[in-house]
């Protein structure tokens, strides 16, 4: 197996709130395949409380996969995976329910619901945790949609809406519920330059004033420099390059310079 | 593959699927079970799948029911002319509305109409990811998607099958009364005679079961599709046709049951 080009772990990784020691996700020799294709073929990722990690590398390489295995929508074939200290692949769906609590995830195309206006929508994870007092559900609602300008759109449905306004509306029903983690698929898939960096400069507030970890799967390398603490890029099904993204630009691996660079050689 | 070892191959593979999707329907049912007893009914969308599944099935029960009672009529009549029974009609009618052409009707349009429908809803979300997105909050797909449904159709089905005997009835009774001239009397009398609420009972429990069973096939055709539109397509097509075909199977056998519980013609 290839070891990562570069894999230093910043030595500056934030403590958690709680000031509990171990990494907010852990994945060990973390291994799918899907019918004859491996998909990831033994990750090692570890990210600590408050971190932003982008993943990269080019499509169908297990970007997704690798979301949904930490968030236990897709189980592993092989190896472990840690949230907050849980071994989620042992957990069955309805043992889930606590560290989908911590943990929320942006979809990439918004998965909103489509009989539910975008007030309902940011609503619904409240609702269904047990928040019963009206007052505070609007107001939080409010607070979720003023933090992606979208307060003025409310009521309206998901298929009146630009696709710039479904992701910010996928955000803000993420962020409602005060989730210790979000992950994002390619939240600025999609979206013009402007769109896209009204998304980026939303994710970076969410970290600086919720201190939210952050793992985010992009194809945006301008996003990537912008937002990133660490960088991994996912190649044939292993980590390819995992560093800051100083170091990911000084790479001397031709592959991940070619991906960056945006050269078509890679696929060769 | 020589032709000896296909010919053995092709129904065992057959047979193990057909082991696999019962394994599923199992899986559908046992996780139905856990979220009823959970006591989160969601109240609020069972109410609006009552209107969808009960309210919107109406028309086509009470039409499918009534024309079938005034063909039954209209057919029979004349045989049973024949032989000087025809005012016996309205009891056969009844007896046979109740006990199988209600229910069984009843069922066929709800498969279709509601069946269709609920895979289409289901297999639409499962798709666009909002059936994992209800995972990523925590709420189970089968306690928020699949549960109201069948409260709904608990509650709807024994309604709508009333409604298909009822109107059945009613169009035997109009044809046998102006079509034929016969006096009504006659009609009423042997109908309320030979019907009893063992016949009605069987109705209504049939009614229950296949609504139970359109419920869990058409939930899990809405939840197993895959492959955008052409998947819910095909998702669609296969909860009305293994609904209707279980329906009309699980007939034959419930028919069976239930006329030993409730022997005919013995009130």
């Amino acid at each position: 197996m290839a070891e990562p080009t570069t894999g230093t772990t910043p030595a500056s990784a934030p403590a958690s709130e709680n000031g509990s020691t171990h990494a907010f996700i852990e994945l060990k020799n973390v291994s799918k395949r899907f019918g004859s294709q491996q998909v990831l073929l033994n990750i090692n990722l570890t990210l600590q409380h408050g971190e932003t990690l982008c993943i990269i590398g080019p499509s169908g390489e297990g970007k997704t996969v690798t979301l949904k295995h930490i968030i236990g929508l897709i189980k592993p074939d092989s190896g472990e995976i840690y949230v907050d200290g849980v071994h989620v692949n042992r957990l069955k769906e309805r043992e889930m329910a606590p560290i989908r609590k911590k943990v929320s995830m942006l979809f990439q195309g918004a998965a909103l619901f489509d009989n539910l206006t975008v007030e309902q929508n940011v609503a619904f994870p409240l609702l269904e945790h047990g928040v019963r007092d009206r007052a505070e559900i609007d107001r939080r609602v409010r607070e979720a949609l003023q933090a992606v300008d979208l307060d003025e759109h409310r009521h309206k449905f998901p298929t009146a809406l630009s696709g710039g306004m479904r992701k910010r509306t996928g955000i803000a029903r993420a962020i409602i519920d005060h989730s210790e983690c979000i992950l994002y698929d390619e939240p600025n898939s999609g979206l013009d330059p402007i769109g896209s960096d009204v998304i980026d400069q939303m994710i970076l507030r969410m970290q600086r004033r919720y201190k939210v970890t952050s793992i985010i799967v992009t194809h945006d390398m301008r996003s990537v420099f912008k937002i990133a603490d660490r960088v991994a890029m996912l190649y044939r099904g292993q980590i390819r390059f995992l560093g800051t993204p100083t170091e990911l630009r000084e790479s001397t691996d031709q592959i991940v310079q070619d991906f960056i660079n945006g050269r078509s050689d890679i696929t060769g | 593959m020589d032709l000896p070892s296909g010919l053995l191959i092709l129904p065992g593979r057959t047979f193990l699927h057909f082991l696999v999707y019962l394994g599923q329907l199992a899986d559908l049912m046992r996780e139905l079970t856990i979220a009823v007893r959970s006591g989160v009914w969601r109240l609020r969308l069972v109410a609006q799948q009552i209107v969808a599944i009960g309210y919107g099935s109406q028309a086509v029960v009470i039409v499918t029911g009534a024309f079938t009672g005034a063909v039954f009529t209209f057919q029979s009549y004349a045989k049973f002319k024949d032989f000087g029974f025809e005012t016996t009609v309205g009891a056969v009618v009844s007896v046979a509305l109740c006990r199988e052409l209600g229910p069984v009707l009843a069922g066929l349009m709800v498969a279709g109409r509601v069946g269709a429908a609920m895979a289409a809803d289901i297999g639409t979300m499962k798709v666009t990811e909002q059936v994992d997105a209800l995972r990523v909050m925590g709420v189970h797909p089968v306690d928020f998607l699949v549960l109201p449904r069948f409260l709904a159709m608990m509650i709807s089905m024994p309604f709508l099958v009333a409604e298909s005997i009822s109107f059945g009835l009613f169009a035997s009774y109009l044809v046998t009364s102006f079509g034929y001239d016969m006096p009504s009397a006659w009609y009423l009398t042997h109908m309320l005679d030979h019907t009893n609420m063992e016949d009605l009972s069987i109705g209504m429990i049939k009614g229950f079961v296949f609504g139970m069973l359109i419920t869990l096939i058409s939930c899990h055709q809405g939840l197993s599709a895959e492959n955008g539109a052409v998947g819910v397509g095909l998702g669609t097509t296969r909860a009305v046709v293994i609904s209707s075909l279980v329906l009309l199977i699980v007939n034959f056998f419930l028919s069976i049951l239930l006329n030993y519980v409730f022997p005919i013609g013995t009130a």
